[in-house]
């Protein structure tokens, strides 16, 4: 039997719900941007208004500005985000069990088996109309028998629209469009197949399996299925998606970081929430990855396999520095201006620990038993009662909390 | 225009967890009796800003919306 696959894409979320919100701002161009004097001033979403005088998702505030001078700059207000998604997620609740959240503002939903409520356009159109009366926001919706094309499909007509690609018409709709388009086509990706002449989504299509591969890998292979419409990827459970893989924390610098010491502060606040985090979930990691990006906002990301099972602060700031090392020559290469730390590959803590000949895995014990103990005092006293050495040599770097998460909430006793 | 008037409001809760509104309090202190709740339903007020619980409600002959959002109850008042 076909599926019947929507995906639900939240028209310019943070901007409209600002715009809901503020009636006085609504026929005003506006972005939701970060704090500037925090160097987070980039914009998060524009409405309809600023769109059009061609302000992007992740340029500067100040760009932005230059291009629209009376331009409404309004900061993000996450709760209020969380409480639009959940509220919307509360909809499509009402038509399956099978939503699968990507993102706060895109879902997709499987009806395949929603008959009752109608067909798949059916369906969109109630979600499309209910959302806009409920919420005061507008959705586009993509139908179709995969997730990839009802992604295209929510992308192909927006705001407030419902588009159905099926089997019969992807190939006039989808297939003219450039490669960009596509799901899991970047920047890169894009690139390299520009070179070899692929530059629509149907040449992609097109080319033989063998040559795509050869182009672009594993990766090439997926692409020709997905672009052929050869997706089968189930929408998850509602209840599935609580499984962690992996918990990090990033952030970037209020300035520039130009020293080694500079990185290794924050690379220790980091280590602390995202060790901290994981002791609460009750999990030890193998796998610890970070991310750097510099001052001209290139990124990339290293990671590696750590020899046993942790959850310490101290082994995994040590392993994250040690992997700074080996991949980035402040002296040689531009400065830094955020940096990101995760760990992955979880053992449950309740989980045998392998002993070894030379006892680190004792040291290791009595290390988390220490980082434990650290929590205990944060929790009950703030998190400036216990800190590290290397936090207080300079406290404009390290005076943050990654996440806001870890509230210097005092419990009494 | 509107703005969003955020008003103290007198709830009945009933034993099987239905609630009601009786009366509102305006900014000036005046109260309002409310004499019929004619719907329910979740909806947005574009012209306050905001979304909940909406509540139409009939108070000295007039239709008023009444909002309920997460815990707080507001009005679309004139300005």
């Amino acid at each position: 039997m076909e599926r019947i696959v929507l995906h639900v894409d939240c028209n310019k979320f943070y901007a409209s719900v600002e715009c809901l919100h503020r009636p006085e701002i609504r026929n005003l161009p506006v972005i939701v941007g970060g704090d500037e004097s925090l160097r987070h001033g980039i914009v998060l979403t524009k409405n309809e208004i600023a769109a059009r005088y061609s302000i992007k998702t992740g340029e500067a505030i100040w760009q932005a500005r230059q291009k629209c001078p009376n331009l409404v700059v309004v900061p993000p207000n996450y709760p209020l985000y969380m409480r639009f998604s959940n509220l919307a997620r509360e909809i499509y609740c009402d038509y399956t069990d099978l939503v699968e959240p990507y993102g706060l503002d895109e879902c997709w939903l499987d009806v395949t088996g929603s008959g009752i409520f109608g067909s798949g356009r059916e369906i969109a159109e109630l979600i499309r109309r209910r959302v806009k009366k409920e919420l005061g926001i507008t959705v586009s919706i993509g139908v179709s028998y995969n997730k990839v094309f009802a992604k295209l499909g929510s992308d192909y007509k927006k705001p407030d629209a419902v588009t159905v690609i099926g089997k019969d018409n992807f190939k006039d709709l989808l297939w003219p469009l450039p490669v960009r388009e596509m799901f899991f086509v970047g920047r890169a990706t894009e690139k390299k197949l520009n070179s070899c002449g692929i530059r629509t989504i149907g040449d992609m299509a097109n080319c033989s399996r063998e040559y795509m591969k050869l182009i672009l890998g594993k990766h090439g292979e997926m692409l020709h299925a997905f672009t052929n419409g050869y997706d089968n990827d189930p929408v998850k459970h509602m209840d599935d998606m609580r499984i962690i893989k992996s918990i990090g924390n990033s952030s970037t610098a209020p300035r520039d970081l130009k020293t080694e010491n500079d990185v290794k502060v924050l690379m220790y606040v980091l280590a602390e929430s995202v060790g901290r985090r994981m002791r609460e979930q009750g999990f030890r990691c193998k796998t610890v990855g970070i991310s750097l990006r510099d001052n001209e906002l290139c990124s990339f990301v290293r990671q590696m396999k750590l020899p046993a099972y942790t959850a310490s602060t101290g082994e995994i700031g040590a392993v994250a520095m040690t992997l700074f090392k080996e991949n980035y020559n402040l002296k040689r290469q531009k400065p830094l201006r955020s940096l990101g730390l995760a760990c992955s590959d979880f053992e449950h803590e309740a989980g045998a620990v392998q002993l070894d000949l030379f006892g680190d895995a004792q040291k290791r014990l009595k290390a988390e038993r220490l980082d434990a103990a650290v929590d205990g005092l944060q929790a009950r006293f703030g998190s400036e009662s216990v800190r590290r050495g290397v936090l207080l040599t300079d406290r404009a770097l390290s005076g943050f909390e990654p996440g806001g998460s870890f509230t210097p909430f005092k419990r009494s006793f | 225009m509107y703005r969003k008037v955020y008003v103290d409001v007198l709830i009945r809760h009933e034993k099987n967890g239905k609630i009601t509104p009786l009366a509102l309090t305006w900014e000036n202190g005046e109260v309002y009796e409310i004499d019929r709740v004619t719907q329910i339903c979740k909806a947005a007020s574009l012209k306050a800003g905001g979304a909940g619980l909406r509540f139409t409600c009939r108070i000295r002959n007039r239709e008023t919306y009444l909002f309920l959002e997460d815990d707080k109850w507001f009005v679309e008042g004139k300005s």
